[in-house]
C-alpha cells in the first residue's frame, strides 16, 4: 500500500485513533497536511530539492508488516548499557511506558509522549506543532499520520545533565511508523537529545520522523541522530530547528541503516550570534542510498555556523549530500564554513556534492569545500610495512577517516556508543578496536 | 601582465558612459519580426543553403515548438515574446564586397572606434578578424595566409557553401538542436558565425578572433560557431563582444562547438562586453548561450578562459566532455556584475575518458544591485579511471546590496577519482583597503587594484590583447560601486 489514494484511506481509517483526535486545530491541520500530500504526491527528481533521490517508485512500492516482534528489550539492554539518561521507547509508533525509564527530573521540565502532552496541555503543544506547509511532501505525510513522538519542554534557565534517549523501534505488526518530536527549550536552557532508530527483519517498512526544535536565546541544544533502521527499511526525517539570540545548535546525523534514507535538517538564526554545528557520517554498502540535505539560514547577523560531513561508500552504495548557508541580505559579520568529504571504497559507488552558498550581504566570511577521493596508496603502503595485512589497513584508514567526525560529539559515552555503531559495521572490527 | 596601473584616473571612468554605445546607421536587409516555418525557409533561401541545413533547421524549430523556457536560473526578466524579434537582419549590398576596400565605410568606421585591427592595423597586431555586423560576416581577413596552411577560417554561411561536407559532418555533435531550449531556437534561425578547421598536425599561427556586434534594433543574435582541430592541431581563438546602447533588451542566443582531436588543442578566449543596461536596469541584453567543447580524441585539451562584464543577464556554461583518455579540460572565469545586472553562469566538466584532468576557476565581483551566480556540474563517470578536478570559486562582494551564489554540483561514479572543490566568498577587507590608502591611493585605485589582483590568475590566461583589455573593462564596469 503505497499510492498516494491508500496513504489518503490510511488516515481515514486511522484519524478517529490518532491521539489529539478530539482536538478541532489537529484535525484541521492534519486534514490539509494530507490533502498538501495528496496534491503533491511523493516528490522525484523534478524536484529541486530531489535530484538525487527520487521518491517515485513509492507510487507501486508495498509495504508489509514486520512479522518478526523485534526483541526490543534485548536491543534496549544493549543500548543503555552503562549508558545514563531518560529513556523513551516508541514501538511502532507508540509509545511504551513499560520499555521507558523516564527518572527524575529537573523542577518544571517536561518529558513526555506526544500523545500525553496533547492530553495535558494542547495550547503549549500547538504552539510548536509545525504547519502543513513545512518541508516537502513526506513531512507533510508525517504530519497528518503521526501517532506519536516525544514531549520535550526545558523552562528557562534549566540544565538536562543526561541525555534525553528516544529509541523507536518498527512494530512487529505494523509496516509503516509516523513520528513527531517536539522540544521546546527556553532561555538559557540546555540539554542533549539522542534519537535511535532500530529496526530487524526482511520486510520493507516506512519510517517517516519529524523534529522540531524551538532553541530560545542563549539555549544549548545537542541532537545525535542514530539511524540504523534495517536493510530493507525506508526512513525520512526531517529536522528543524530555529534559535534565539545566542543560541547554540549541535546536530550529529550518524546514518548506516536503511535502504533508503533521506534526512532533511534545517537551522534558521532567528536573533543574532547564533551558533551551529551541523556534524554527520554515513557508511553505506550494498545498495544502500542516503541523502542528506542540509540548509543553515544566517537570518540574523553575527552568526557562525561550522558544517561537517563525512561519507563512506561502499558496494553499490550512493550518498548524497546537498549543504545550503543562507546569508540574509542583513546579516552582516556571518561566518559560515562547511566541508563535505566522501571517501569511496569500491568500484560501482555514487558520491554526489551538492555544497551551495547563496548570500545577500557583503560583511560575511563563507567557505566551502568538498572532495570525493578513495584511500591514500601511499598511507596504505605505509600501513603494510608496518605488518598490518591489506584489508585490517584499508579497515583502520577508513575508521581514521570517519573518525573526524565522531571526534566532534562532544559527550563521551555518546562518541563511543556511536563508535561502536561505525565499527560494527567495519569488518574486522576485534582487530581495530586492539589497534586504537 | 601589465596591472592596472594605479595612478590611473578612475574618476576619469567614474561618469564614463558605455564606450562602445554608438549605433551604426546602415541599409540593412531586415525580415519581420515573428518566426515561422517560413521565415527560416527565407533565412535558408536568402543564405542560399543547401537542402539538409534547411531541414536541420526546420527539425530543431519543430522541437523548439515542444521545448519551454527553462526557469531554473538565479535570474529574473520578464518572459520573451518569441515573436517581437526580428530573425534575419543584414547589411544591404549590391555584389558582396570584393576587398576590404569595397565594404562599407560607416561599417569600417564602427569596427575603428571598438578598436577592432581589421586594415592594416590587423596585420601589425597579428590578427584575423572575422568580423561579424549583425548577422552576416563582412569581412574576413588574413584567410589567404592561412588557407597557405590548409586552415579554414570564414564566416559560417560561407563555410555552408565551400565545405558543406565538413559543416554536416560536425555540426550538432557536440551540441544537438534538442539540448536546450535556447540551443534549439538558435538551431533554428542562426545566422552567421564563424568556422574554423585546423587540419591534422596544424598549428595555427596567429590567433584567431571574431568581433560580435548587435546592431540594429529588436534583433536577436543567433550566431553559431564551430571550431574542428584535427590530430595534433592547435588553435587561439578569441572571441569579443560589444552592443550599442539600447532601452529594450535585445536576445542573444549563441551556440559554440569546438571538437578537439587526438592531441589537439583549442584555446577559447571571451571578453563579453555587451550593453548591460544603465544603472537602473533599463535595457541591455540577454545572453543565453551554450558553449560546450568536446575533448574526443585522446590527449586533447580544451580550455574556456571568460571575462564577463557586460549584458543585463548573462546565463551560460562553458563546458567540456572529456571522452578522449588523457584529455584536458580547463575553465577560467571573471565574471562581474554591478548595478542591476544578473550572471549565472558556470560550467560543466563531464568526465569519460581514462586519466582526464580538469581544472576550474572562477571568479565573481558582485557589486551594486548586481546577482552572480556560479553553477557548475563535476561529473565523474564509471569508466573514467584516474579522473582528477580541481575546482575554487570565489567571490568578492563589493557593497551591502549585491549578491553572491554558489551552486557546484559533483557527482562521483569512480572510486579511483580525485575531485575537490573549494569555494570562498568575502568582502574586500578594510585592512586591506586601509593598507593601500595609507600608501597614498585613492579609494577607487585601491578597490581596482584589489579587484585586480583577485581576478589575476584568471587574467594571466588570456592572450596579451584580451589581458589588458579585461582589466580596463573592470575597472569601467565598476563604475559607481565605489565608496
Amino acid at each position: 500500500m503505497s499510492a498516494v489514494d491508500t496513504w489518503v484511506s490510511a488516515f481515514h481509517a486511522g484519524s478517529a485513533v490518532q491521539p489529539g483526535a478530539d482536538l478541532p486545530w489537529l484535525a484541521a491541520l492534519r486534514r490539509e497536511a494530507l490533502y498538501r500530500f495528496a496534491d503533491e504526491g511523493w516528490p522525484t527528481r523534478r524536484h529541486p530539492r530531489w535530484q538525487h533521490t527520487s521518491l517515485a517508485f513509492m507510487d507501486q512500492q508495498d509495504f508489509a508488516a514486520n512479522t518478526v516482534a523485534p526483541d526490543a528489550a534485548a536491543a534496549l539492554s544493549r543500548l543503555r548499557a552503562d549508558n545514563e539518561g531518560h529513556w523513551l521507547v516508541f514501538i511502532g509508533g507508540r509509545f511504551n511506558a513499560g520499555l521507558s525509564a523516564i527518572g527524575a527530573l529537573p523542577a518544571g521540565v517536561q518529558l513526555s509522549s506526544l500523545a500525553e502532552a496533547l492530553d495535558t496541555q494542547p495550547e503549549a503543544v500547538q504552539a510548536a506543532f509545525g504547519s502543513a506547509t513545512d518541508g516537502d511532501s513526506p513531512a507533510a505525510l508525517n504530519l497528518a499520520l503521526a501517532t506519536d513522538g516525544a514531549w520535550l519542554h526545558l523552562p528557562r534557565g534549566v540544565a538536562l545533565d543526561a541525555p534525553v534517549h528516544l529509541v523507536f523501534i518498527g512494530g512487529a505488526d505494523t509496516a509503516s511508523q509516523h513520528l513527531r518530536n517536539l522540544i521546546v527549550a527556553e532561555a538559557n536552557s540546555e540539554a542533549t537529545l539522542v534519537e535511535h532508530y532500530l529496526g530487524e527483519g526482511e520486510a520493507t517498512t516506512l519510517t517517516t520522523a519529524t523534529t522540531r526544535l524551538q532553541v530560545a536565546a542563549d539555549a544549548r541544544i545537542t541532537h545525535l541522530k542514530l539511524q540504523q533502521e534495517a536493510e530493507p527499511a525506508i526512513h525520512l526525517a526531517s529536522i528543524d530547528a530555529v534559535q534565539g539570540r545566542g543560541a547554540h545548535f549541535a546536530s550529529h546525523s550518524l546514518s548506516f541503516g536503511a535502504r533508503l534514507a533521506r534526512n532533511d535538517i534545517h537551522t534558521r538564526f532567528d536573533g543574532e550570534g547564533c551558533e551551529a554545528l551541523l556534524n554527520g557520517l554515513y557508511h553505506l554498502d550494498g545498495r544502500r542510498h542516503v541523502d542528506h540535505h542540509t540548509s543553515i539560514n544566517h537570518a540574523q547577523p553575527r552568526g557562525s555556523s561550522r558544517e561537517f560531513y563525512r561519507g563512506l561508500l561502499d558496494g553499490n552504495a550512493r550518498g548524497v549530500f546537498t549543504g545550503r548557508i543562507i546569508v540574509a541580505k542583513d546579516a552582516q559579520r556571518s561566518d559560515a564554513m562547511q566541508r563535505c568529504d566522501n571517501l569511496l571504497l569500491s568500484r560501482a559507488v555514487e558520491a554526489d556534492a551538492r555544497p551551495e552558498l547563496e548570500i545577500y550581504a557583503d560583511d560575511v566570511k563563507c567557505a566551502h569545500g568538498a572532495t570525493v577521493g578513495q584511500i591514500d596508496e601511499d598511507s596504505l603502503f605505509y600501513l603494510r610495512t608496518r605488518g598490518l595485512d591489506d584489508t585490517h589497513a584499508r579497515q583502520l584508514l577508513t575508521y581514521a577517516f570517519a573518525a573526524d567526525a565522531l571526534d566532534r560529539i562532544a559527550l563521551l559515552p555518546l562518541r563511543k556508543q556511536a563508535r561502536a555503531a561505525l565499527l560494527a559495521r567495519l569488518p574486522g572490527a576485534e582487530l581495530l578496536e586492539e589497534l586504537l | 601582465m601589465k596591472t592596472a596601473t594605479p595612478a590611473r584616473k578612475i574618476d576619469s571612468f567614474l561618469d564614463q558612459e558605455y564606450s562602445a554605445g554608438f549605433e551604426t546607421l546602415l541599409e540593412a536587409d531586415t525580415l519581420p519580426k515573428g518566426l515561422s516555418e517560413d521565415v527560416i525557409r527565407v533565412i535558408s533561401a536568402k543564405k542560399g543553403e543547401p537542402e539538409f541545413l534547411l531541414e536541420w533547421r526546420l527539425e530543431a524549430y519543430r522541437r523548439w515548438l515542444t521545448m519551454t523556457p527553462p526557469k531554473w536560473a538565479a535570474v529574473s526578466f520578464p518572459e520573451i515574446d518569441f515573436q517581437d524579434i526580428v530573425y534575419y537582419s543584414a547589411p544591404k549590398k549590391k555584389d558582396g564586397p570584393k576587398s576590404l576596400d569595397e565594404v562599407d565605410p560607416e561599417l569600417l568606421k564602427t569596427f575603428e572606434k571598438l578598436g577592432v585591427p581589421l586594415h592594416e592595423r590587423a596585420r601589425l597586431a597579428g590578427v584575423a578578424v572575422d568580423a561579424v555586423f549583425d548577422s552576416v560576416s563582412v569581412a574576413t581577413t588574413f584567410q589567404k595566409e592561412l588557407g597557405q596552411h590548409g586552415i579554414i577560417f570564414c564566416s559560417f554561411s560561407e563555410a555552408v557553401k565551400t565545405h558543406p561536407e565538413l559543416v554536416r559532418q560536425y555540426l550538432g555533435t557536440v551540441v544537438p538542436p534538442s539540448d536546450n531550449f535556447y540551443a534549439a531556437l538558435n538551431s533554428a534561425v542562426f545566422s552567421d558565425g564563424s568556422f574554423v578547421f585546423i587540419p591534422k598536425g596544424v598549428k595555427c599561427p596567429m590567433e584567431l578572433s571574431t568581433y560580435f556586434r548587435i546592431n540594429a534594433r529588436d534583433t536577436g543574435q543567433f550566431e553559431r560557431t564551430l571550431i574542428i582541430a584535427e590530430e595534433g592541431a592547435s588553435v587561439s581563438y578569441l572571441e569579443g563582444c560589444t552592443a550599442p546602447m539600447r532601452d529594450e533588451n535585445q536576445l542573444h542566443a549563441a551556440v559554440v562547438e569546438l571538437i578537439a582531436l587526438d592531441d589537439a588543442k583549442i584555446k577559447y578566449s571571451t571578453v563579453q562586453n555587451w550593453y548591460p543596461g544603465d544603472k537602473d536596469g533599463v535595457g541591455g541584453i540577454y545572453n543565453f548561450v551554450t558553449k560546450r567543447g568536446d575533448c574526443r580524441g585522446a590527449r586533447s585539451h580544451i580550455s574556456w578562459t571568460q571575462v564577463e562584464t557586460g549584458s543585463a543577464i548573462t546565463w551560460k556554461y562553458p563546458s567540456v566532455i572529456l571522452r578522449g583518455d588523457d584529455s584536458v579540460g580547463d575553465f577560467h572565469s571573471v565574471a562581474l556584475s554591478n548595478h542591476r545586472q544578473q550572471a549565472d553562469t558556470g560550467t560543466k566538466m563531464i568526465h569519460m575518458g581514462r586519466n582526464t584532468k580538469s581544472t576550474i576557476l572562477s571568479k565573481g565581483i558582485s557589486a551594486g544591485h548586481g546577482s552572480n551566480t556560479f553553477r557548475g556540474l563535476v561529473r565523474i563517470a564509471p569508466k573514467a579511471e584516474g579522473a582528477r578536478n580541481y575546482t575554487q570559486c570565489d567571490s568578492l562582494l563589493i557593497g551591502d546590496q549585491c549578491a553572491a551564489h554558489t551552486f557546484p554540483t559533483i557527482e562521483a561514479r569512480n572510486p579511483t577519482a580525485h575531485v575537490e572543490h573549494e569555494a570562498t566568498t568575502s568582502r574586500i577587507g578594510e585592512d586591506q583597503l586601509f593598507y593601500a590608502m595609507q600608501r597614498g591611493l585613492t579609494a577607487e585605485d585601491a578597490v581596482s587594484m584589489i579587484v585586480n589582483g583577485f581576478c589575476r590568475e584568471v587574467f594571466k590566461e588570456l592572450p596579451m590583447e584580451f589581458a589588458v583589455e579585461a582589466q580596463n573593462l573592470l575597472g569601467v564596469s565598476l563604475e559607481g560601486s565605489i565608496g
